[in-house]
């Protein structure tokens, strides 16, 4: 394999699609490859940092419209 | 209408073995929603805010568009709670009906904005590297390989500056894969649940997502050097 190649079974690689024999084969090259471990590192890290987006407070104006839509069904 | 006769959930295959399972509503939001808890459902609001604007704004045009998509669309959980049967989890049927909500409001919207507004970069490429080809030798080794970035601060890498950067990269994917990273990465949804909700195959899925956190790498990658 080469890092070519590599690189663009690593989704498949964190997802666990690979097969045994693929997934035998890519962690083979990994094991010797600086390259591909930094970049497969640099995936972990993005996919971390993208997971972050979903912090987001909601505003307060739709909070309360929200809960009150919530105590007119609670009510209802 | 918000519900059209696809559900955005697969039904169970007819070569189900055993008798049907009836699934018992076992999910805590779910018991709690049921029964009316006030404070559960703002926790749930809470929870799932920025997974739904991010979900939202990749179908409408700005932040007020995607925040009037997320009222409606729990003002349609409400509406329609005893209607859930709990077929699928209670964060799929929620997301689901967003979906729905998007899309529709999307369908108006395009009638009254100009056409290069919205679908800009639609499609998006499913094909082709993800890294550039000129980064690799004639061996298909790495010639620049990329940097450690063990050696870069968690401070920057967890600051604002990083997260708006993020942000907007996931906002300059194509929106077939920004809508799977989302629903993956940010909603934190499992393969199959992505697939069903957006009605697309599992080699899609993983095209989509592949192509989508590489983008977001390589500008994480310019950003941090
Ligand atoms: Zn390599």
């Amino acid at each position: 394999m080469t890092c070519r190649e590599v690189v663009e079974l690593m989704t498949d690689y964190l997802d666990g699609f690979l097969s045994p024999a693929d997934r035998a084969r890519f962690e083979d090259h990994i094991h010797g490859c600086d390259g591909c471990r930094a970049y497969l590192a640099q995936l972990r890290t993005a996919r971390s940092l993208i997971g972050r987006a979903a912090d987001e407070p909601v505003p307060e104006p739709l909070k309360a419209e929200l809960m009150n839509a919530f105590r007119s069904w609670k009510s209802s | 209408m918000l519900f059209s006769s696809r559900t955005p959930w697969p039904e169970e295959p007819s070569t189900y073995p055993g008798p049907r399972v009836v699934r018992e509503p076992t999910d805590p939001d779910l018991e709690a929603l049921r029964s009316k808890d006030e404070a559960a459902f703002e926790a749930l609001i809470g929870r799932y805010h920025g997974p739904m604007m991010r979900l939202a704004m990749t179908y409408l045009r700005d932040r007020g568009a995607a925040e009037d998509a997320v009222q409606e669309t729990w003002l349609t959980c409400l509406k329609t709670l005893d209607r859930f049967e709990g077929r699928s989890s209670l964060k799929t049927w929620i997301f689901g009906i967003l979906l729905n909500v998007a899309r529709s409001r999307r369908r108006k919207e395009s009638r009254i904005l100009p056409f290069t507004s919205l679908f800009r970069r639609e499609g998006g490429d499913d094909r082709g590297p993800t890294v550039d080809p000129r980064r690799f030798g004639k061996d298909g080794m790495w010639s620049t390989p990329p940097d450690s970035w063990s050696n870069v601060p968690e401070t920057r890498l967890l600051d604002r500056e990083t997260g708006e950067k993020v942000k907007a990269a996931i906002e300059q994917l194509p929106s077939k894969q920004r809508e799977v990273v989302i629903l993956r990465d940010v909603a934190g949804f499992e393969a199959d649940e992505v697939c069903a909700l957006l009605s697309i195959s599992q080699a899609n899925q993983r095209v989509r997502l592949h192509r989508g956190r590489a983008s977001v790498r390589k500008t994480l990658e310019e950003y941090l050097r």
